[in-house]
């Protein structure tokens, strides 16, 4: 510009940046998941590490070859997709056949995310897509449960983990019904304690409340997730729980056993906080968020099935929008209309 | 997060972006000197250009007229120094245009002594000789606006004023001139918001600063004359606080209404910068002919509060305050709002309240991601909007759903979402191309 050769840039204002970052809010959320990923490895032993290794592994291939296939830059640095596959992997049972853990991962990236257009455009949580095409292609694998801290479970491999594709897979004596399935099966009831140790079955991830909860909150106070979410979530299937089991001890669970018990500490927390598929105001949360704990009630009191958690974010995820389009904030200086 | 328990008032929403006024905060005001050529432009206001009354050749004083108001919404303009009119030309502009100027060679022996007009005596004059001795005092928003003041004090019929808002906020990163200005020139300020009280008819005064400037804020309480019904009010630190609409309702709790002026809410906001100088031009019935900046940012070595006179090329005072070798953005006005420079030889005008220069590695350009609907703008609009959205449809150039549905032109570009958006998604720059389009068309018959 100047006749010293000096180039001045022009930008239009702000010149100033806070700093914040994709990739940074994308790491941090990998970074609070991995407590919870060592629990799952820690109670399910080695089936769980391939479990989520696979998972991860198939997400983030599917990413960067879908990318590779139109020739557009890669964009595995927004650690997105790193987290979609921990998510994934932590919702599954930790003897699935590795086979379908792939086969998942790679529908849920591709039709979930991919097909929307990545990152930012996705209407549902990827991490579910894949999931849901799994609890509808092989049902009864996504309900074989193994049970957790068995003797064995760094030295031996379930015979179900390395099955081979599309044979059925082979599923040892010792089945580890999940807490919910006893509940809704035989009527019997896990203790809360158990329950938010992670001292019982169930999908790798989804047994360690505490865990859980304190990634939650290291996110909420970071603020790269939205509080109001988890806790319209849980508040609202603790008041029903509570207003149920009122109604009929007997017949529906104390409100502290539906709070801690299946996937809905980890959904509340990790899934149905997925910025891109939840509502973006305050108000739009709260009712995203009640939404959701009265599907999940709604399912796993009267439903066919056990649990309600995945159904139930897809099926909030879907209208999220729409909250958005009918809570707005009242712009500054206009009323109400 | 804290500041909100701290009990000051403020406003919802906004930001919190490094200060960075320690560098200049405690420098006094200095006197710059006068470049080789001054280059006065004939607008360096909202509204119709002035228009030179002077000739090639022709000698002037410092503070004489140099061109009068083209009608109301114009103002005039005041020879810079005593020197002789080299020329009537065009000058590059900060739009990147070229705009007529008046060029002026200053005399280097003269005295530099400021020649005095008709005084404007605040105890005789009626609200109407004010106001004409404002417009010919040149004087416009001096907070970077620009806007000719006696337009903005012309209140109408049928509103009432019960408030006038003395604007000290001076939110913007880097800027410490109406600090100084506060500290040094508090007869000024004070004569200034009689004629102000005067004018608009307002019963009250309220001089609003920040908790950044508490010095400030005691220094103007122990030095209030008794008899005048002002008072001063510390609000918590946060931008865009010195926006007009901001500050009202951090103040008053009033909020302007959308599309409306101050006015609808019986409130008049002056910049403290501007009250200082009528306060200190109208009783010599003199006119603007300098103003105070701040010169500073990483890329400047004599970093300060300067008394510059207008018209100085920005390219003087630069190399008098000193530029770092790897100098690569200069902006004037502060850098939340602040416009980036094209070139280094457009002047300093009435609207310039500071420049602010950045080395290389302060301004890289980070990679920008889709949207990822993460509400850190939602929470950052302080007027409630949802730039999120908004972005989205500029992006598939929705412009007047924008518009119609989610309130586009109540923004007022405070650059608030720009800022936070950890997607880096240049949003005020889609919503300021989106505003400009949309008026366009609405201007179309």
């Amino acid at each position: 510009m100047s006749e010293r050769g000096r180039t001045l840039e022009i930008h239009t204002s702000p010149h100033l940046a806070s700093g914040a970052s994709v990739d940074d809010i994308m790491r941090n959320v990998v970074l609070a998941l991995l407590p919870v990923a060592a629990f799952a490895i820690y109670s399910f032993g080695l089936a769980a590490a391939l479990v989520l290794a696979v998972a991860v592994l198939s997400c983030v291939a599917t990413e960067h070859l879908l990318c590779r296939l139109v020739a557009a830059p890669t964009t595995l640095r927004d650690w997105s997709v790193t987290i979609t596959g921990l998510l994934y992997g932590l919702t599954l049972p930790p003897a699935l056949p590795l086979w379908m853990v792939a086969g998942g991962g790679i529908i849920g990236v591709a039709m979930g995310k991919f097909l929307f257009g990545g990152l930012g455009y996705n209407a549902f949580n990827p991490a579910l897509v894949g999931r849901a095409f799994l609890q509808a292609a092989f049902p009864v694998a996504m309900t074989s449960w193994s049970p957790a801290f068995a003797a064995d479970r760094f030295s031996q491999l379930p015979a179900s983990t390395l099955t081979l594709p599309f044979a059925a897979p082979v599923y040892d004596g010792a089945s580890g019904a999940t807490p919910l399935s006893l509940f809704k099966f035989d009527g019997q009831l896990t203790a809360t304690p158990d329950l938010l140790l992670g001292l019982t079955n169930g999908s790798a991830g989804e047994t360690c409340a505490v865990l859980i909860m304190a990634g939650g909150l290291y996110l909420a106070a970071r603020r790269m997730l939205n509080w109001r979410i988890p806790v319209a979530v849980l508040a609202s299937v603790a008041l029903l729980g509570w207003g149920l089991h009122q109604l009929a001890p007997a017949e529906y669970p104390p409100p502290g056993f539906m709070l801690c018990s299946g996937g809905l500490m980890l959904g509340a927390v990790y899934m149905a906080t997925d910025m891109v598929a939840s509502p973006i105001t305050n108000a739009g949360c709260v009712v995203y968020g009640a939404l959701i704990g009265l599907l999940v009630t709604v399912i796993r009191l009267w439903g066919g099935m056990p649990e309600g958690v995945m159904y139930a974010i897809l099926l909030a995820n879907a209208v999220s929008p729409h909250i958005d389009g009918l809570v707005r904030p009242r712009v500054f200086g206009t009323r109400r209309a | 997060m804290f500041s909100a328990l701290r009990q000051r008032r403020s406003f919802a929403h906004g930001i919190h972006p490094p200060q960075a006024k320690d560098d200049t905060r405690d420098l006094p005001i200095k006197q710059f000197p006068f470049a080789p050529v001054m280059i006065v432009p004939l607008q360096q206001h909202i509204g119709k250009p002035a228009v030179a009354v002077v000739r090639e050749g022709q000698e002037v004083e410092r503070g004489e007229l140099i061109a009068e108001p083209d009608g109301f919404m114009s103002v005039a303009m005041h020879a810079p120094a005593s020197g002789l009119i080299q020329r009537l030309a065009l000058a590059p502009a900060i739009n990147g245009r070229m705009a007529p100027a008046i060029y002026l060679k200053p005399f280097p022996g003269s005295s530099q002594e400021v020649s005095d007009g008709a005084p404007c005596d605040l105890a005789s004059a009626s609200a109407e000789e004010i106001l004409l001795a404002i417009q010919r005092a040149g004087i416009v928003g001096l907070g970077g606006a620009a806007f000719p003041t006696h337009v903005k004090l012309k209140v109408p019929v049928d509103k009432h004023i019960d408030t006038l808002i003395i604007n000290g906020v001076e939110c913007e990163p880097y800027l410490t001139t109406d600090h100084r200005v506060m500290l040094e020139q508090q007869p000024d300020i004070f004569t200034g918001i009689r004629y102000l009280l005067k004018v608009t008819g307002a019963g009250r005064a309220i001089i609003g600063v920040e908790a950044n400037k508490l010095d400030v804020a005691a220094a103007l309480r122990a030095a209030l004359p008794a008899d005048l019904p002002v008072a001063v009010e510390v609000l918590a630190v946060k931008y865009p606080q010195g926006a007009e609409k901001m500050l009202i309702r951090a103040l008053l709790g009033r909020e302007v209404p959308s599309g409306g002026l101050p006015s609808d809410v019986a409130v008049v906001t002056v910049n403290v910068a501007t009250t200082a100088e009528i306060g200190r031009l109208l009783p010599h019935g003199r006119g603007i002919q300098e103003r105070v900046i701040t010169i500073g940012g990483p890329a400047i070595r004599k970093k300060g509060n300067y008394r510059i006179p207008i018209g100085t090329p920005l390219r003087f005072a630069l190399e008098y305050a000193g530029m770092e070798p790897n100098l690569s953005r200069v902006f004037l006005g502060g850098p939340m709002m602040g416009q980036a420079l094209p070139s280094l030889d457009i002047p300093i005008t009435k609207g310039t309240s500071g420049f602010i220069a950045f080395t290389e590695r302060q301004t890289a350009a980070p990679v920008e991601y889709p949207c990822i609907h993460c509400a850190y703008c939602v929470d950052a609009c302080p007027l409630f909007l949802n730039p999120s959205q908004l972005g989205l449809l500029a992006r598939v150039g929705e412009v007047e759903r924008m518009a119609d549905e989610y309130n586009l032109l109540d923004c007022f570009e405070c650059g608030s979402c720009s800022y936070v958006c950890p997607a880096h998604i240049p949003l005020v720059q889609r919503f300021r191309a989106a505003k400009g389009l949309v008026r366009k068309r609405r201007a179309a018959p």
